[in-house]
Formats: C-alpha cells, sequence, structure tokens
C-alpha cells in the first residue's frame, strides 16, 4: 500500500478506532448501563402507553392536533392516512415506530437545543462546532449502527442512540441559526428596556428565533423516522422490521406497503410540528382557529376561568408572566 | 442673543436645572477602539481615524425637545444611544438623571434605563406579542403583575390614540400606528427622558406631520426631556426647542432652530438651510410692528410660526393682527408690510423689541 500519491505508508485508522472501542467497551461498562436503561425504560413507556390506549382514542387525538396545527384539511388527511395504515394491518408496526421515533427525537432535542442555543448566541460557538456537525450529519448513518450494537447489543436502545447521533445536528443549526437570524435592533430593544441576559433570552432572542427552532424540531423527527426504519437493521421494531422482511423475502407489494406506511406517518409528523412553527397570526389567517374544535375547547375553558375570577367564585392562581 | 426670541421660552429653559450632560463625549468602533483610548489617555489628537463621535460637549434641561440633526454615518445615532448606554464611549462622560456614565457601571445602567424611555426607527416591535403586550413590555421586564402591566399599557394605548387595537399584532397596523405603539411602550414605565431614533423616518410624509403634532400635543401635556433624532431639517425646525447639528462624528452648532437657519455656524449648515421654509421658522414676534398703537382685534399667538399669520391675515380680510404672548398681553401688530420685512432681512441683523 506504498503506492498512495504522498509515498506514505496507509494510516491504520481503522485499527485505531477498534482499539479505542474495545478499551470504552473494558472501561466504560457503567456508562453504557445507565444510556441503556434510561433509553430503555423511556421507550418501553412510550411503547406500551401506545399500544395500551384505545385506537379510536389515538386517532382523535392526532386529528384534533392535526385540525388545531394545519387545519381541517390536515385533519381530514390525518384521519384518512391513519385509517389507511390501520387497514394495512400495520397499526401495531407503526406505534413501535412511533415510540422510536419520539424516544429518539426527545432525546436528540434534549440535546440539540441547549447546544443550538449556546452556539447560537455566540459566532465564535458556531464555527467550532461546524465541523463536528458536519461529520454527524454526512456520515453514511448505517455507519453508526456498528459501534451501537457493539456497546448495547440489539434492540430499541441501540437504534435510538444511532438515531440520536444523526438526527441532533440539523436540530443545533437551526436553533443556532434562528438566534443569529435575531435582528440586533431587538436586542438592543431589550436592552434599552433593561432586560437581563435570561429576559433577554426568554423574551426577546428565543420568541424571535422559534419559527427557525421549530423548522429544527421539525427536521430532528423527520430525520428520526427514517434513521428508526433503518435502525430495524439491528433489531429495531416496527415498520422497519416488516420493510427488511419483505426484502429478504422479495416481496414487492408487503415492501411497498410498509414504505407507504412510513410515508404517510411522516406526512402527519411533518405537517403538525410544521403547523406548530407557524406565528400566531399567520395560524389565525390559514388554520382559522375559530373553527378548531381544541382551541374551541381552550377558549371555553378559559373564558370559564375569567368569569370566575370576575365573578369572585372559583379561587384562580395568579397568571404567570407570559 | 439677538436671536433668541421665543417668547421668553428658551430663558426660562435655562433656568431649569440640566439633566443630561454630555462631556467631551468620544466613541471609536472596533477595530481600533482601544488605541484611540490610549491615545486620548495620553492627550493626542486623534485626527485621521474614523471616529463616530469626536469631542462632544452638550447640555439638555428639563423639558426639553433637542433635536439631534445629522446626514447617515454623521454620529448622531451613536451620541443618543451613549445617552442610556447601549453604546459605552471611548473617552468622555455623560451625566444622565443622577447615573455617572460609564463611572456607575452595570448598576448605574440598571438605575437609569427604566427613566430612559427610547423609541426606534424601524419600531422595534416583537412581532409575537400583541399591541398591548408590546406596550407592557417594559413592565413586564420589572416584574409587575399581569393585571397591573395590562391596565397601565391600556391606559398608556388610549394616551396615544390607539385604544381597540389591544389584541392586533404589529403586522396588522399602519406604520404610523407601529410609531405610536413604540412611543407607548416607551411612556408606559413613566420616564423623565424620551429618547427617539428618527421616529418619522419609515413613516410616509402625511403621517409624519400626524405623528410630528402628536408628539408635540402630548409634549405639551407631558413636559418630558426629549432627545430626537432626524436627518430631516422639516423635522427639526418643526419639534425642537434647541437642534443640535452632528457631522462627521463634531457637534458644529447648537441653537434655537432659528439661530441654525441664520446664522448657520458652519458652510455645510449652510447648505442644509438654504431652502427652508422661512414661514415655519420664523416666529410671528420676529415680524411685529411694535412702533403703531393700533390695536387690531384679530390675534395670533406671538410664539406661532410666521405662515400662521400669514394664512390669517389672508382668511380674515383685516390690514392688521395683534401678536400675543401666553398670557394674552399684545406684544405689537402684525402687518403686511412687517411681514414682508421678515420674509426679507436676514434675521440675524434684526433685533427685536422686548414686549412693553
Amino acid at each position: 500500500m506504498t503506492d498512495a500519491f504522498l509515498g506514505l505508508p496507509q494510516v491504520p485508522l481503522d485499527q485505531w478506532v477498534e482499539d479505542a472501542t474495545e478499551w470504552l467497551l473494558a472501561n466504560g461498562e457503567g456508562v453504557f448501563d445507565v444510556v441503556s436503561s434510561v433509553i430503555g425504560t423511556v421507550n418501553d413507556k412510550l411503547a406500551s402507553a401506545l399500544h395500551g390506549s384505545p385506537e379510536w382514542l389515538l386517532v382523535a387525538i392526532v386529528v384534533l392536533l392535526a385540525w388545531e396545527f394545519v387545519g381541517p384539511g390536515g385533519a381530514l388527511l390525518t384521519f384518512l392516512a391513519l385509517g389507511a395504515i390501520d387497514n394495512l394491518g400495520l397499526w401495531s408496526p407503526m406505534l413501535d415506530t412511533l415510540a422510536l421515533t419520539l424516544t429518539s427525537a426527545l432525546l436528540a432535542l434534549a440535546i440539540a437545543e441547549p447546544v443550538g442555543v449556546w452556539a447560537g448566541l455566540r459566532r465564535r460557538r458556531e464555527e467550532s462546532l461546524r465541523p463536528v456537525l458536519d461529520f454527524m450529519q454526512t456520515m453514511p448513518p448505517y455507519v453508526y449502527l456498528i459501534p451501537a450494537v457493539m456497546f448495547f447489543g440489539l434492540g430499541a436502545v441501540p437504534a435510538v442512540v444511532s438515531t440520536v447521533i444523526f438526527a441532533t445536528a440539523p436540530a443545533i443549526r437551526l436553533t443556532a441559526l434562528g438566534l443569529r437570524q435575531v435582528p440586533p435592533q431587538m436586542v438592543e430593544v431589550g436592552m434599552a428596556f433593561s432586560a437581563t441576559r435570561w429576559q433577554m433570552l426568554r423574551k426577546v432572542q428565543l420568541p424571535l428565533a422559534l419559527p427557525s427552532i421549530l423548522a429544527g424540531v421539525n427536521q430532528c423527527i423527520m430525520l428520526s423516522l427514517s434513521m428508526v426504519i433503518i435502525a430495524s437493521l439491528i433489531g429495531a421494531k416496527g415498520l422497519g422490521e416488516n420493510i427488511i422482511f419483505a426484502i429478504t423475502q422479495v416481496q414487492v407489494g408487503a415492501g411497498l406497503v410498509g414504505g407507504l406506511a412510513v410515508v404517510m406517518l411522516a406526512i402527519i409528523l411533518d405537517r403538525i410540528t410544521h403547523g406548530m412553527g407557524l406565528r400566531p397570526l399567520e395560524r389565525r389567517r390559514r388554520v382559522r382557529l375559530w373553527k378548531s374544535p381544541l382551541s374551541a375547547l381552550v377558549r371555553a375553558i378559559k373564558g370559564l376561568a375569567t368569569h370566575a375570577r370576575h365573578s369572585g367564585g372559583l379561587p384562580v392562581t395568579p397568571r404567570r408572566a407570559a | 442673543m439677538a436671536l433668541d426670541v421665543r417668547d421668553g421660552r428658551a430663558e426660562r429653559l435655562e433656568d431649569r436645572d440640566v439633566v443630561i450632560s454630555v462631556d467631551r463625549l468620544w466613541k471609536v468602533y472596533d477595530p481600533g477602539e482601544q488605541e484611540a483610548r490610549e491615545a486620548l489617555a495620553r492627550g493626542e489628537a486623534l485626527e485621521d481615524t474614523s471616529a463616530a463621535l469626536r469631542d462632544v460637549s452638550l447640555d439638555v434641561r428639563r423639558g426639553e425637545l433637542l433635536v439631534v440633526m445629522g446626514l447617515s454615518g454623521s454620529g448622531k445615532s451613536t451620541l443618543v444611544r451613549c445617552l442610556n448606554g447601549l453604546v459605552a464611549p471611548t473617552a468622555g462622560k455623560a451625566r444622565v438623571l443622577d447615573v455617572e456614565l460609564p463611572d456607575d457601571g452595570a448598576a448605574g445602567l440598571r438605575r437609569l434605563r427604566p427613566r430612559v424611555g427610547m423609541i426606534f426607527q424601524s419600531f422595534g416591535l416583537l412581532p409575537h406579542r400583541t399591541v398591548l403586550s408590546n406596550v407592557a413590555f417594559g413592565l413586564e421586564l420589572r416584574k409587575l403583575s399581569a393585571r397591573e402591566r395590562d391596565e397601565r399599557a391600556a391606559q398608556t394605548l388610549e394616551l396615544v390614540g390607539l385604544s381597540g387595537r389591544e389584541d392586533s399584532y404589529p403586522e396588522e397596523l399602519s406604520g404610523g400606528q407601529q410609531q405610536r405603539v413604540g412611543l407607548a411602550r416607551a411612556l408606559t414605565l413613566d420616564p423623565d427622558i424620551l429618547l427617539m431614533d428618527e421616529p418619522f423616518s419609515a413613516l410616509d410624509a402625511l403621517i409624519r406631520e400626524d405623528l410630528r403634532r402628536e408628539i408635540l400635543e402630548l409634549q405639551e401635556r407631558l413636559h418630558k426631556t426629549i432627545v430626537l433624532i432626524t436627518h430631516d431639517l422639516a423635522d427639526a425646525v418643526a419639534l425642537a426647542d434647541r437642534i443640535a447639528v452632528v457631522h462627521d462624528g463634531r457637534l458644529l452648532q447648537v441653537g434655537t432652530p432659528a439661530e441654525i437657519c441664520f446664522a448657520p455656524a458652519h458652510e455645510l449648515i449652510e447648505r442644509f438651510v438654504q431652502h427652508v421654509d422661512r414661514l415655519s421658522v420664523v416666529r410671528v414676534e420676529q415680524a411685529v410692528d411694535s412702533q403703531t398703537t393700533d390695536r387690531p382685534v384679530v390675534r395670533v399667538p406671538a410664539s406661532a410660526p410666521l405662515g400662521e399669520a400669514v394664512r390669517m391675515l389672508g382668511e380674515s380680510d383685516v390690514p392688521a393682527l395683534l401678536a400675543v404672548d401666553t398670557d394674552g398681553h399684545g406684544v405689537g401688530v402684525v402687518t403686511a408690510s412687517s411681514v414682508m420685512r421678515a420674509m426679507s432681512a436676514p434675521l440675524g441683523a434684526k433685533s427685536t423689541e422686548e414686549p412693553t
């Protein structure tokens, strides 16, 4: 191998990585156990909650959310998509996939949001983080499966770990981008009104960055979904299992049906999280909130509370600073 | 003070206490601020650097409306931002109310900023908040209860004529309305000083005039100390007690609108004011004929712009008007010929008689 163009012997990078992995396996057992049990618990609880709920209740909740954030058309589409998944006999694997996706996305966001805010407040920080993010995002996702299996065995936990690595980067990027795009004048407004650093972040910077942050949340969920399917290669349950099985059996129909269920789940998740990112005014225009049953319900409860407060009836806890 | 004829208003201002005192202020933005600071500390002259402020000294008195005028990049906005600590000066001091900048540090700024309201060129309203919650922003940062801040914000909204728009979002309002929300937001904290950074420049001409008038009316009632930035001479002449002209970071001249227009201290100001509308700058009292013993019945305020007298002469079909001071005493008679004299004579040369 000395015919490399610089005439140098090949660097045994692969060997080094394997040595490092060996060392981690030998010495980091405690850490892996903790991570493993946390992820396992969250995913199990979520999955059993989804499986334990009656089907009609889940459908109702998701449809109402779609109505709230997407509009009546979105609600109808969601209803039809969920009906189709059920009809194709994929309801149960869909729930497994959903549980894995949500677990991964929650974990990824728990890491991405603080890091993104930290990076977004100073240009230098974001620049120093960029190579790491590029690495995480462009590395072919299958590669993460290997160390994940070595450290965590087969099943849900390594699937979630590799998914988290893959899905964190864009959420960090979009959160940091949102904060950097806050107009300097707005920060000046906060300063002129003597906002503390915390108030500045909470009442000026984060709200103005929110559309971008929520775009990051949306990306994170979408990438989690796609990675959770891939992670069926290492024993993750759900729709991915059906697809892998169809591949090994060369069953075109079953493969396509599993794929379609993924697409429908993806569209539902995407539209709802996208709708959450709209500014209140945009939403008021597009979604026509007064027609959304969920909003109507919230308004009714609020109205009752106001009524009670004004008539001095119910004791109402003082409203906290918004 | 031959030119200072604004019905004694300027004299009364001079008796009031100084609430803003700027003393030899310098600002050089990075890169190069540290070098400039050291050079100034050694007492060297900084001629070649691109300083945003050069050795500016200025006093503003309680209740005064000072207009800082200059082209873009002249340093006017840096000067105003030094007054509430948004910009830290490279050298020099500013005393605002009882706070010494920059000596009193962060604690001083925390004490000062609630007493100095600011309104911004492109309004600076938070798009995710309703009008009411924008106005309540300053109160919210001061941790007032939701009920109290909403009440006070609603009152201030009424003051600027926007009752009924509480639940709108800023982008649903016109530019003029948005700037009035900005004004209300600054007023809710009941500040002693208002800083206005080009409040009209994002507005159409007509809206601009409305808002100008509204600010004058508010000022009649509230008597705040106002420092207003503009690049527009018409704004400055219409609003100012005094105008400070800034160019290339230097303070070229401070004076009443009449002084600036008719005794410009710099060639650049001369060019600035050469097309100024004299009818809006000259006051009625500068055009009175105090020799006549006539007592015309139609009255005109002595402090009004001369254009007002011309309009009344034209409309009322009388040969002369009685100019009266704020107490209603006659200070002289305005006739067509006295108006023409005031319009043609270089005002620096005309001496004004004291009211009898």
